[in-house]
């Protein structure tokens, strides 16, 4: 599988460099990395490599103190905090390592919360944005009948990971970051987990950036990189 | 994002911790219920308090204090020091300037309600809250010897109607052991309710006082005929105070000064209106302290806020990441945890002001029966907004503390949580 190469890259840092105290330890020193529209990358990082790190900077949460940060075609670093933000909240989905919902609202609540952020997210107003979760659930393998109106606190791990998923992918962003969401899940389900947010990124046409220590994952994907490799900063408490 | 968004996720996020929201919003409602409790009584007793008597110039009675003559001539609380004589009473009422005199002669008492002895011209001088006259409910002014005619509370209190028999007894007490059963009284007019201590006092003539007293002030009456009586002169030796109406309220200060420098005998002259902000003065300390505990048991339940916020703030930051992460902005998160401060305060106000008006609506007959205190212009209004608005802008003010370190600790947090 090769990455659609049309119209400007889903990610692309340059000479980037990223330190959380103005002189404190560069954490993150990355000279390039691309990923194309659609492409779907495995990113290996043992924990303390930078990974949380370089996502933050790729959703605009953090801001690169040196090089370039252009995320579907925009370059970051030019925009002020709040248009970071609603960047993120237009154009980027995320899923976390755990804990990816609100545990006091209910699940279909949880998916469309992008949308309350974003009208980019939700074109077609609130109803639709509703079918579409409901599809979008359907589609990972959950009845939206059951989980849609139970608080999210009430399902198991995998389900909350397939809403969290289906709430990254909701109002199709160019770009889905996915911090290890799949740490939490036993084998079987972690591949099952993998395969389906694979189809729905193509289905969708996002691109996919997904982080983990398990190398073993990589074969999922079109390419995989190691951090260790890319980021030239010395981390102190890097494990490798 | 617009703001009713965040306010529906403040406020599942503070239905989410059900029991601490429940318990500070109670605390706020309860702290409110006080502070409006306190607020209305005070202004109802003010109102009430002022309203009492109007259309009087003056109030003449044995020398003692001001506010004590005030005190047991109009709101029949303690007793007179000393009689007055009916001669002196003669001079003042013949002296130049004045209008109309009603004599009182107080002492005795129906069923703990004072019987005021007076004369039927009282019904038309009498006047409270801003001019308004006494109103019969029922029946007439009291004509014949021993006719009476009851107050408001007294007639709905005790059940009476014109024309039950009542008797009355000597002294001031609910629980008399003399009473004057030789003679009982024909109730000819039951008076409409005026909020003031009219409503609970018994009238009779002054006649009918002396009459009574006749074969020894603690007798049980007297066992003449009413022909008898009539045939008697039963003009009083002596009265309590009496109520003075002048042609031209100019001429007040200086009757006043004739009254207290009287040379014949020790009287005192007071303006209703002087006494009645006199009194005030001292009931009201006591009223403005109550008013700042109250005000300081709002703060309480403000504070409350503020401290189930701040606790809950470290094991929410998890959510204040995801937020983030979907493309909340710090401000948002800000404008989150003010907005949960404002709704606890504004439901725990709602509740407490309803809960106010719900207690009035229900204690005010009872305070009514029970101590005479008529709580005049306490329903909702201005104030119960006013209330509300401040209560839940104080909060506003109060949740940008927790607001201000879930921000700093949003944006340090970013996506990750770095406990």
């Amino acid at each position: 599988m090769t990455a659609v190469a049309s119209g400007a890259p889903a990610i692309e840092l340059d000479q980037l460099r990223f330190a959380y105290a103005r002189r404190g330890p560069c954490v993150i020193d990355i000279p390039r990395l691309v990923v194309a529209p659609g492409e779907r990358v495995f990113l290996k990082g043992a924990s303390g490599s930078g990974k949380s790190t370089l996502l933050g900077l790729i959703a605009g949460i953090l801001d690169a103190r040196e090089g370039c940060v252009r995320v579907l075609g925009e370059d970051l670093a030019a925009m002020s905090a709040a248009r970071r933000d609603r960047f993120r909240a237009d154009r980027v989905g995320v899923i976390f390592q755990m804990f990816n919902l609100l545990p006091w609202l209910p699940a279909g609540a949880n998916i469309t919360l992008p949308g309350r952020f974003s009208d980019r997210r939700r074109p077609d107003g609130a109803a639709a944005l509703d079918a579409e979760g409901r599809r979008l659930l359907t589609r990972l393998g959950l009845d939206p009948d059951q989980v849609w109106s139970r608080p999210a606190r009430a399902l198991s791990v995998g389900q909350q990971q397939r809403v969290a998923a289906a709430r990254a992918l909701i109002g199709r962003p160019g770009l889905i970051l996915a911090d290890e969401p799949t740490s939490a899940l036993d084998a079987d389900s972690r591949d099952a987990f993998i395969t389906l947010l694979m189809e729905e990124c193509a289905a969708s046409g996002a691109a996919l950036v997904f982080v983990s220590h398990d190398g073993a994952l990589a074969r999922h994907f079109d390419r995989a990189e190691d951090l260790a490799a890319l980021n030239r900063a010395r981390l102190a408490g890097a494990a490798s | 994002m617009s703001a009713a968004p965040i306010l529906s996720l403040a406020w599942r996020s503070i239905l989410s911790r059900g029991l601490t929201a429940a318990l500070t919003i109670a605390l706020v409602a309860v702290s409110v219920m006080l502070y409006l409790g306190v607020e209305k009584a005070r202004q109802g007793a003010r109102a009430s308090f002022e309203n009492t008597i109007s259309g009087v110039d003056l109030i003449v009675g044995a020398r003692s204090s001001p506010v004590n003559l005030l005190l047991y001539s109009v709101f029949h609380i303690g007793d007179a020091t000393n009689n007055i004589t009916w001669d002196s009473y003669q001079q003042v009422a013949d002296a130049p300037g004045v209008a109309w005199t009603v004599p009182i002669s107080l002492g005795d008492s129906h069923r703990g309600f004072r019987v005021v002895g007076t004369r039927a011209e009282f019904f038309e001088r009498y006047q409270y809250a801003g001019r308004r006259p006494l109103r019969f409910a029922d029946g007439d002014a009291f004509d014949g010897l021993f006719e009476a005619v009851a107050g408001a509370s007294v007639a709905r209190q005790l059940g009476y109607g014109v024309g039950d028999e009542i008797v009355v007894a000597h002294g001031a007490g609910a629980v008399s052991f003399i009473e004057h059963d030789l003679n009982p009284f024909t109730l000819t007019g039951i008076l409409a309710p005026t909020g003031t201590p009219v409503d609970r006092s018994v009238f009779v003539s002054l006649e009918a006082i002396e009459a009574i007293h006749l074969d020894g002030a603690t007798g049980r009456g007297t066992g003449r005929t009413s022909a008898e009586l009539e045939a008697m002169d039963l003009s009083p030796d002596q009265i309590t105070a009496f109520l003075v109406g002048l042609d031209s309220p100019v001429g007040a200060l200086r009757l006043q000064r004739a009254v207290n420098t009287y040379p014949r005998e020790p009287l005192q002259a007071i303006m209703p209106g002087v006494a009645l902000a006199q009194l005030w003065q001292v009931v009201g300390a006591a009223e403005t302290t109550l008013a700042a505990v109250a005000a300081f048991v709002v703060l309480t339940g403000l504070i409350s806020i503020l401290i189930s916020i701040l606790t809950s703030l470290n094991e929410r930051r998890r959510e204040m990441a995801i937020l983030r992460a979907l493309g909340a902005r710090p401000r948002h998160i800000f404008v989150l945890l003010v907005a949960e401060a404002m709704l606890l305060a504004l439901a725990g106000a709602v509740i407490g002001a309803g809960l106010t008006h719900g207690a009035l609506y229900l204690g005010s007959p009872l305070l009514e029966a029970r101590f005479g205190i008529v709580l005049i212009g306490t329903g909702p209004g201005l104030q119960d907004l006013i209330v509300i608005a401040a209560v839940t802008g104080a909060a506003g003010l109060l949740g940008m503390v927790p607001a201000w370190r879930a921000y700093r600790q949003s944006l340090a947090d970013g996506m990750t949580i770095r406990v």
